[in-house]
C-alpha cells in the first residue's frame, strides 16, 4: 500500500467515521461537554464534587463569596474571567485519530496552505525531476526550519530513490517527500506511533517543564492541566517561576481557569522549595498528577541551568522515578537555535519529551525533525493556539497530513493501480 | 557541525588558494557556498541569503588579494561589509512629538517580550534621557499580563495605567495618553497584547489603536532567536502598521541572530535597541557591525584584528606564541599581557569577540570583570620572582603571604592559580588547532 493511501485510511475514512459516530452517540458526547463546562466561578461545574480546595483556597473561596454577597469585589480585573471562559474555553473533544487529523488540518491551516500551495507550484513549474526541481525542493524546506544539514541529507536520499524508483514526473514526487519527512522524524525505529505522556501508577505523577523564555511553559501548563483534569485526574500546579514579573499570577489564573489547585510560594522565592511543597501537596492530597512550571532561561546561562538540575533533583530525591516527563517546550517560530536549546537542557534535564507550541501561526517548526534525528527525543505535545483546549498530542503522521493535506485528498487511487 | 563561523567554513578553499596571487572565479564561487551555509545556518532568510550572495559574488569576483590580509580573509570582508550596509548604521534615536506625550506602541508575536522591553524602554528614556514615561496596559487577554506590567511599574518605581481586562485596549491607549497629559508625563509606552499575524480580528485592533493615539513610534519587538519565519512576521506587520523601528530581544543566548538581518531586509527599518537580558536595565543600543560578526560566527573578528594591530607589536607578539607552543608561559608574561589588553578596552569585551570563545570551557567558567583584574594584578605583584614563574612553588605559608600583601584571600589565589593552570592548557590547545588549520592570526594575549 502506498504511503498516501495509508495515511489516507487512516484520517480521511477516520474522519467520516467520526461525524458518524458523533451523530450516532450523542448522549456520550453531551455528557463530555457537561462534564467540560464547568466554570471556577459560578460553581457550577463542581457538580460531581471532585474539586478540592487546599485550605488557603477553602479560605478564599469563602472570603470571596462573603464579599460578593456583600457587593463587592475582590479587585476589578478576576471578574472578567467569566466572560474571557466563555470566550475561551470550548468543550473539550475526544482526542481519538481522526480527530487529531483534523485539528491538526485546522491548526496547521496557514502552513498546509503555504507548503503545499509551494509544493504544488513546484510541481506545476518542473515537469521533470531535474536539479533546478531538487533546488527549489530545498529552499522550501529550508523555509520551514528544517536546517539546511538535515534538508541537504534528505534531499541527496530524494535523488536517489527518485533515480531507484525511475521517476521522472514531479507529480510523483509528491509522495515520496512525504515518505521521507516521516522516516527523518522516525529514523530506523519503526515504532511510528504517537508517543504519549508517561504515568506513575503509584501516583502521583510528576512533570517538569522547561525551556528558554516565552515559549509557551506556563500556558501549555494551563492547557494540560485542563486536559488531565477533564480526564478525571486530580492535578496539582507548583509555580516554580518566582522570578519574572506576573509569573506566579499567570499560573494561578490558569490554575483557577481549569480548576485545579496552585501550589505558590512568594515572588523571588527559592524554586525548589516551591516545587518540594507541590510534592509533598500533592502526595498529601493523593493528587493524580503534579505539574511543574519553572522560569524561562537561555541555555547558556550556566547557574540558571544548574538551578534547574536542582529542582529535578529535588523532585527524584521525593519521588522514585521522577519525574515521569520533563517537557522541554520549544516555540515553532525559533530557527536552529532550537537544536542548541534541546542539547543544553538535555544535558541538564535529562528531557524526555518536546512540546511545539505557537504551530497555528505561519511558522512550521521544521527543526523538531532535526532535534528528534539527533537526540532521539519525541515530540510529545503541540500547542495550536491561546485557548485551553488548544493543545494536541503529537502524531508524526498527523504532521506531514496536516502539511500535505490537499495532496492526500487529490489522491486517486485509480492512479496508484494504474502505475503498479 | 552546526554553528561553524564563516571564518572555519572557508579553511578548506583558503587552503586550496593560498599561494596564488588571485582569486579566481571558482574560489569565489566556492567561498560563497560557503557563506550561503553559513548564513542558513545563522537563520538569515533563505530569500535574503539568495540576494546577499549574489552581491557578494559580483563584488568578490577577480579582486586582489590585499598584502596584508589572505583571500579567505578578504571574502570575510567583503561579507561583512556587504552584511553592516545592509544592517545600516547605528540608530537607537527614538522619536520625540513636538506636542507631549510621544507615544510609542509596543507590537509583535506572543512571547517575544513585548511586556519586558516596555519597562527596559521606559527604564532607558528615563535614565539617559531624563523623561518621565508612563506606562499603559493594553493587554486585556493574556493571563495576569497587568499585573506583569504592574509589578515592573513597581519595580521601576514608574506608574502604569490599566484599566482591567473589561476594558476596551483602544479606550486604554486613549485614556492612558489623556492621564499622561494630566500628570505632567512626557511619553506614553503602550504594551499591546502578543498576536499573530496573520490573526485578522487582533491586527485590526492594533490598526484601531494607532489610528486613536497616532503613536509618534511602532517598536515591532521581536525574538532573537527566530527562523526562516521572521520574514513574513515583520512583512505582515510592517505592511498593516508601517512600523517605524524593531527591537530585538534575548540576545544574551547563544543564536546567531539571524532573524535581524531578514528584518532588516524586508522591510528596511531600523533594528534600534536590543534586549540583553530579562533585567530591566538589560537593554542596549543595538550595534549592526557586532551584529554581523555575530551573524557570521566569528565573534567581532575584524574589530579585533584592528585592536590587537595598534596594541602589540609583531615582535613581541611572535615571542608569545612560542611561549604558548612550549607552554613556558609564566605569571609575569600573564601580567605582560594583562597590560596590554588592558589598553585594549574592557575585558569581557573583548573575550566576546573571540570566535568560539563562549564555547570554550576555560574561558566561560573564569568570568572575568575588570576589578577582578586589578585585584589579580596584586596578586602576582605580590609573589617573588621565582614564584611568578614556577607557580608550582607555591605552598600554604607563600600563598598566606600573598594574600597578606595583596589585600587578597588564600581562596581567591587559589582561584588564580587554577585560572592560570587552565587558560596555559586552553592556550596550548588553541595554538595546536592554529597550528593544524595554520591560520596566522595572533591574539595579542594568547
Ligand atoms: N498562538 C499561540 N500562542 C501561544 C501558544 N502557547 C503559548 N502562547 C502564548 O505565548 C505567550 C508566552 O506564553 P507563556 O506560557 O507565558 O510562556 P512561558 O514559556 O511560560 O514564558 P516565561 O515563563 O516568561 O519564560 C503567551 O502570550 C501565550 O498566550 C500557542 O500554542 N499558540
Ligand atoms: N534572556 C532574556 N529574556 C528576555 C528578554 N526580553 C524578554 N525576556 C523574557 O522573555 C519572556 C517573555 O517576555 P514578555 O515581556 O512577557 O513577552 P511579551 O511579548 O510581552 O509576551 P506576550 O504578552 O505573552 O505576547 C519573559 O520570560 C522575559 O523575561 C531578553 O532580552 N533576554
Ligand atoms: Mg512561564
Ligand atoms: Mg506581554
Amino acid at each position: 500500500m502506498s504511503f498516501f493511501k495509508k495515511l489516507k485510511d487512516r484520517f480521511v475514512k477516520g474522519e467520516e467515521e467520526q461525524q458518524e459516530s458523533t451523530s450516532q452517540n450523542e448522549p456520550k458526547n453531551e455528557s463530555l461537554e457537561e462534564a467540560d463546562s464547568f466554570n471556577p466561578y459560578t460553581g457550577e461545574a463542581y457538580k460531581g464534587g471532585e474539586v478540592v480546595y487546599s485550605k488557603a483556597e477553602e479560605e478564599e473561596r469563602l472570603r470571596k463569596e462573603a464579599l460578593e454577597a456583600e457587593g463587592k469585589s475582590l479587585d476589578g480585573e478576576t471578574e472578567t474571567y467569566e466572560d474571557k471562559l466563555d470566550r475561551l474555553s470550548v468543550p473539550s473533544e475526544p482526542t481519538d485519530e481522526a480527530n487529531i487529523a483534523s485539528k491538526f488540518k485546522k491548526g496547521l491551516e496557514k502552513t498546509r496552505t503555504s507548503f503545499s500551495t509551494k509544493i504544488n507550484d513546484l510541481v506545476a513549474k518542473y515537469r521533470t525531476v531535474d536539479e533546478d526541481f531538487f533546488e527549489e525542493l530545498e529552499e522550501i524546506l529550508i523555509s520551514a526550519d528544517v536546517g539546511v544539514n538535515t534538508v541537504m541529507e534528505m534531499i541527496d536520499e530524494l535523488e536517489m530513490e527518485v533515480k531507484r524508483r525511475n521517476i521522472k514526473d514531479t507529480s510523483q514526487v509528491k509522495e515520496v517527500i512525504s515518505e521521507k519527512l516521516v522516516e527523518i522524524y522516525y529514523g530506523n525505529d519503526e515504532a511510528e506511533e504517537v508517543e504519549g505522556l508517561n504515568e506513575n501508577p503509584d501516583g502521583p505523577t510528576v512533570y517538569l517543564f522547561v525551556g528558554v523564555n516565552g515559549v509557551g511553559k506556563t500556558t501549555t501548563i494551563g492547557k494540560l492541566a485542563h486536559r488531565l483534569k477533564s480526564e478525571g485526574k486530580k492535578v496539582t500546579l507548583a509555580a516554580g517561576d518566582t522570578f519574572r514579573a506576573g509569573a506566579i499570577e499567570q499560573l494561578d489564573a490558569w490554575g483557577e481557569r481549569a480548576g485545579v489547585n496552585v501550589i505558590k510560594h512568594s515572588a523571588g522565592s527559592d524554586p525548589a522549595a516551591v516545587i518540594y511543597d507541590g510534592i509533598q501537596s500533592a502526595k498529601s492530597r493523593n493528587a493524580d498528577v503534579l505539574i511543574c512550571d519553572t522560569a524561562g532561561r537561555l541555555q547558556n546561562k550556566v547557574n540558571l541551568m544548574n538551578e534547574l538540575s536542582k529542582v529535578k533533583r529535588v523532585i527524584e530525591r521525593e519521588i522514585p522515578n521522577a519525574p515521569h516527563e520533563v517537557l522541554l517546550v520549544l516555540d515553532a517560530t525559533t530557527g536552529q537555535n532550537a537544536m542548541s536549546q534541546a542539547k543544553t537542557f538535555a544535558e541538564a534535564t535529562d528531557v524526555s519529551g518536546i512540546v511545539l507550541t505557537k504551530l497555528d501561526g505561519t511558522a512550521k517548526g521544521g527543526i523538531v525533525l532535526a532535534i528528534r534525528k539527533e537526540l532521539s527525543i519525541p515530540v510529545k505535545l503541540v500547542g495550536l493556539g491561546e485557548k485551553v483546549t488548544d493543545l494536541e498530542p503529537f502524531d508524526a503522521h498527523a504532521f506531514v497530513y496536516g502539511l500535505f493535506a490537499d495532496m492526500v485528498e487529490e489522491f486517486d487511487e485509480d492512479e496508484e493501480e494504474n502505475q503498479a | 557541525m552546526a554553528f561553524e563561523g564563516l571564518s572555519d567554513r572557508l579553511q578548506e578553499t583558503i587552503k586550496k588558494i593560498k599561494g596564488k596571487g588571485k582569486v579566481d572565479e571558482q574560489d569565489v564561487k566556492e567561498m560563497t557556498r560557503e557563506v550561503r551555509l553559513a548564513l542558513l545556518e545563522a537563520d538569515v532568510n533563505f530569500k535574503v541569503v539568495k540576494d546577499f550572495v549574489k552581491r557578494v559574488r559580483e563584488r568578490a569576483v577577480g579582486q586582489e588579494v590585499m598584502e596584508s590580509l589572505t583571500p579567505g580573509q578578504q571574502v570575510i570582508k567583503v561579507v561583512k561589509e556587504e552584511l553592516t550596509d545592509l544592517m545600516g548604521g547605528d540608530e537607537s534615536k527614538i522619536a520625540v512629538a513636538k506636542r507631549p506625550p510621544t507615544v510609542i506602541m509596543m507590537v509583535g508575536l506572543q512571547g517575544a517580550g513585548k511586556t519586558t522591553t516596555t519597562g527596559k524602554l521606559a527604564n532607558v528614556l528615563r535614565k539617559n534621557h531624563n523623561r518621565k514615561p508612563l506606562l499603559a496596559a493594553a493587554d486585556v487577554y493574556r493571563p495576569a499580563a497587568i499585573q506583569q506590567l504592574e509589578t515592573i511599574g513597581k519595580q521601576l518605581t514608574m506608574p502604569v495605567h490599566s484599566e482591567g481586562t473589561e476594558a476596551d485596549p483602544v479606550d486604554i491607549a486613549k485614556n492612558a495618553i489623556e492621564k499622561a497629559k494630566e500628570d505632567n508625563h512626557d511619553y506614553v509606552i503602550v504594551d499591546t497584547a502578543g498576536r499573530l499575524h496573520v490573526d485578522g480580528e487582533l491586527m485590526g485592533e492594533l490598526q484601531r489603536i494607532k489610528e486613536a493615539v497616532n503613536p509618534d513610534e511602532i517598536f515591532l519587538v521581536v525574538d532573537a532567536m527566530t527562523g526562516q519565519d521572521a520574514v513574513n512576521v515583520a512583512q505582515s506587520f510592517d505592511d498593516q502598521l508601517d512600523i517605524t523601528g524593531v527591537l530585538l530581544t534575548k540576545l544574551d543566548g547563544d543564536t546567531r541572530g539571524g532573524a535581524a538581518l531578514s528584518i532588516k531586509a524586508v522591510t528596511g527599518k531600523p533594528i534600534k535597541y536590543a534586549g540583553m537580558g530579562e533585567k530591566l536595565d538589560q537593554l542596549e543600543p543595538f550595534h549592526p557591525e557586532r551584529m554581523a560578526s555575530r551573524i557570521l560566527g566569528m565573534g567581532d573578528m575584524l574589530t579585533l584584528i584592528e585592536k590587537a594591530q595598534t596594541q602589540v607589536d609583531e615582535k613581541q607578539a611572535k615571542e608569545l606564541e612560542s611561549k604558548m607552543r612550549t607552554a613556558s608561559f609564566t605569571f609575569e608574561d600573564f601580567l605582560d599581557q594583562m597590560e596590554q589588553v588592558k589598553n585594549m578596552g574592557p575585558l569581557d569585551e573583548i573575550i566576546n569577540m573571540i570566535p568560539g570563545a563562549n564555547k570554550m570551557k576555560g574561558l566561560k567558567n573564569a568570568s572575568f570583570d575588570d576589578k577582578q583584574i586589578v585585584h589579580v594584578e596584586a596578586i602576582i605583584q605580590s609573589m617573588t620572582k621565582k614564584e611568578r614563574q614556577d607557580p608550582s612553588l607555591m605552598n600554604a605559608s607563600r600563598k598566606k603571604r600573598i594574600a597578606k600583601g595583596s589585600g587578597t584571600s588564600v581562596s581567591e589565589i587559589n582561584r588564580l592559580l587554577k585560572q592560570f593552570e587552565e587558560m596555559k592548557k586552553m592556550m596550548k590547545q588553541m595554538s595546536n588547532t592554529k597550528g593544524k588549520k595554520g591560520k596566522g592570526m595572533n591574539f595579542p594575549f594568547m
